[in-house]
């Protein structure tokens, strides 16, 4: 299992922006919305009119699991851990761990929590008022 | 350019009208948690039982079709060498998972109805459980980055991630989940080829430790080394032939509004409570001059149990947030008004990645099911896939 991650031409800013501890999601200026993840064409208009965007990266729970034990070879995370669909307040969804995994319930607000592994930051999420 | 010196040979033969697909036949290998057998050798066994059931010869095959995950399996063309098949005018390798299975079916239907081909075998085939395990391999794609390096990398995990948003929503929960794995069960019971054949009770199930949120180990498929296959051939064909016709009836394929990147990632799927079969119910029954209601039994997908609960609503064969009252309540007993996933499913009889959900439906509609034979038989519904895009399937007898 690839316990980093590989960018890509589309996705190499977000990666980059983490490093910085900064969420970049891409916006289509004609469109004027936001998304992810990076795409080389406006998911609604098909347009190559984007730019990216950093955004605070603050949102709410959609949904999350909890894992138990470790499912992969060579898991990149010892269990316990939670993993959320986070959606972000412009309307962008993003995969991240819930930190404590305790914490996580549908519907909690949560910010960023950036945690910098050997080159490359991972952008997780913790409860917003903790 | 004047066409009328061709050869007559080339010259193809112009179809009747409201030509009609059917199943004429199922081939299975034994189930194994390591086969110690190639998966050629798998696929090779199950391509020609099938023929076999249906009693017709390889050299009147002219098309084969499978799926494959990470090229865990075999081609087309290494099946037609095995079987002797003399020409193919139809070779579908197609790099999907268990939204295949219906599609492939719907597929060569229009291709048999369109004249294209005449007799095409559906396979899957895999040593899922000794090589290749599919619920725990990295899939290619660009959306992968996004999800392995968190240790969110586990199909599993994925369809967990839906499962959770659709019970909070519906207002369901872990006693709706235990009734799909319970009455599976009780079905497995009476299938020999089934690999999980114990009994469980519902303290026996909520005994079980979770593995993800909200599945314990029996909420999830049991992964297996095997094959199986269909033929499908005309209507008219198939009723020359040794097993009473399957006939299909209506088909279709979906995937939903952004279907996302690779087969794993849901970044931008906007409901995780809703899956292809909401997208593909109109379609699907309107196609077979039907309604829900009209449906006698089904075999819906199950990779995880939460599966057939939302394919169950999302086919809109029980209403919206009832269906884990539905199974809880027995109606999707032998006894009960929608007979459902009567091999005891993916989550009993094993992993063969929704060909065996086909197959049972198959056996079911043909009344050779034994002692777990559903009493009403001649409308089945069937589905394959768990997430964005998937497809189905309604059989009937014939008529």
């Amino acid at each position: 299992m690839a316990n980093r991650p590989v960018p890509d031409v589309q996705s190499a800013s977000f990666w980059e922006g983490l490093t910085n501890h900064e969420v970049i999601v891409e916006r289509c200026n004609d469109c004027a919305i936001d998304f992810f993840p990076h795409l080389p064409t406006c998911p609604r208009c098909g347009g190559r009119n984007l730019v990216d965007r950093v955004v605070p990266g603050r949102g709410r729970v959609y949904s999350w699991v909890r894992v138990h034990r470790a499912l992969s070879d060579e898991p990149a995370v010892q269990p316990p851990y939670a993993v959320g669909t986070i959606e972000l307040d412009d309307g962008c969804r993003m995969f991240g761990r819930i930190e404590p995994h305790e914490a996580a319930a549908i519907g909690l607000e949560v910010t960023p929590r950036f945690i910098d592994h050997d080159g490359w930051t991972e952008l997780a999420f913790q409860p917003s008022s903790s | 350019m004047d066409r009328t010196c061709l050869p007559t040979e080339l010259v193809v033969k112009k179809r009747e009208e409201n030509v009609t697909a059917a199943i004429a036949g199922v081939g299975y290998t034994p189930l194994y948690k390591e086969s110690n057998r190639s998966v050629l050798d798998l696929a090779a066994e199950a391509c020609a039982g099938a023929l076999e059931d249906a009693g017709m010869a390889a050299s009147e095959v002219d098309g084969i079709a499978s799926f494959m995950v990470m090229h865990d399996s075999v081609p087309c063309q290494a099946v037609a060498t095995s079987l002797g098949v003399p020409e193919l005018s139809i070779a579908l390798d197609i790099d999907l998972g268990g939204q295949a299975p219906c599609y492939l079916v719907w597929l060569a239907a229009n291709l048999i109805n369109a004249g294209a081909v005449n007799s095409v075998l559906i396979f899957r085939a895999m040593n899922g459980r000794s090589a290749n395990r599919v619920g725990t391999m990295e899939f290619a794609g660009m959306g992968g980055q996004f999800r392995y390096p968190i240790g969110y990398d586990a199909y599993l995990m994925y369809v967990a991630m839906w499962g959770q948003r659709f019970l909070y929503e519906t207002g369901q929960g872990e006693l709706d989940l235990a009734g799909v794995v319970l009455n599976q069960r009780q079905y497995a019971v009476e299938n020999e080829r089934a690999v999980r054949r114990r009994p469980l009770d519902l303290d026996g199930y909520l005994a079980e430790p979770m593995v993800v949120d909200p599945y314990r180990a029996d909420d999830c498929t049991v992964e297996v080394d095997g094959a199986c296959a269909v033929l499908v051939t005309s209507l008219e064909r198939a009723r020359d032939l040794r097993r009473p016709p399957v006939v299909v009836a209506s088909g279709a394929y979906r995937a939903g509004s952004r279907p996302g990147l690779d087969i794993g990632d849901h970044l931008m799927w906007a409901d995780y409570t809703r899956n292809y079969t909401s997208v593909l119910a109109k379609d699907l029954f309107g196609r077979a001059g039907i309604t829900p209601g009209d449906v006698e039994m089904a075999e819906i997908y199950d990779c995880f149990s939460s599966t057939v609960l939302i394919g169950l609503e999302g086919l809109g064969l029980v209403e919206r947030g009832q269906s884990g009252a539905f199974v809880r309540e027995g109606n999707t007993r032998l006894d009960g008004a929608l007979p459902t996933n009567t091999h005891g499913g993916l989550l009993s009889e094993g992993y063969l990645h929704g060909m065996n959900t086909v197959t049972e439906a198959v056996l079911q509609v043909q009344g050779r099911a034994g002692t777990r034979q559903s009493p009403r038989h001649e409308i089945c519904a069937v589905t394959s896939g768990a997430m964005m895009d998937g497809s189905a399937l309604v059989l009937t007898a014939d008529r």
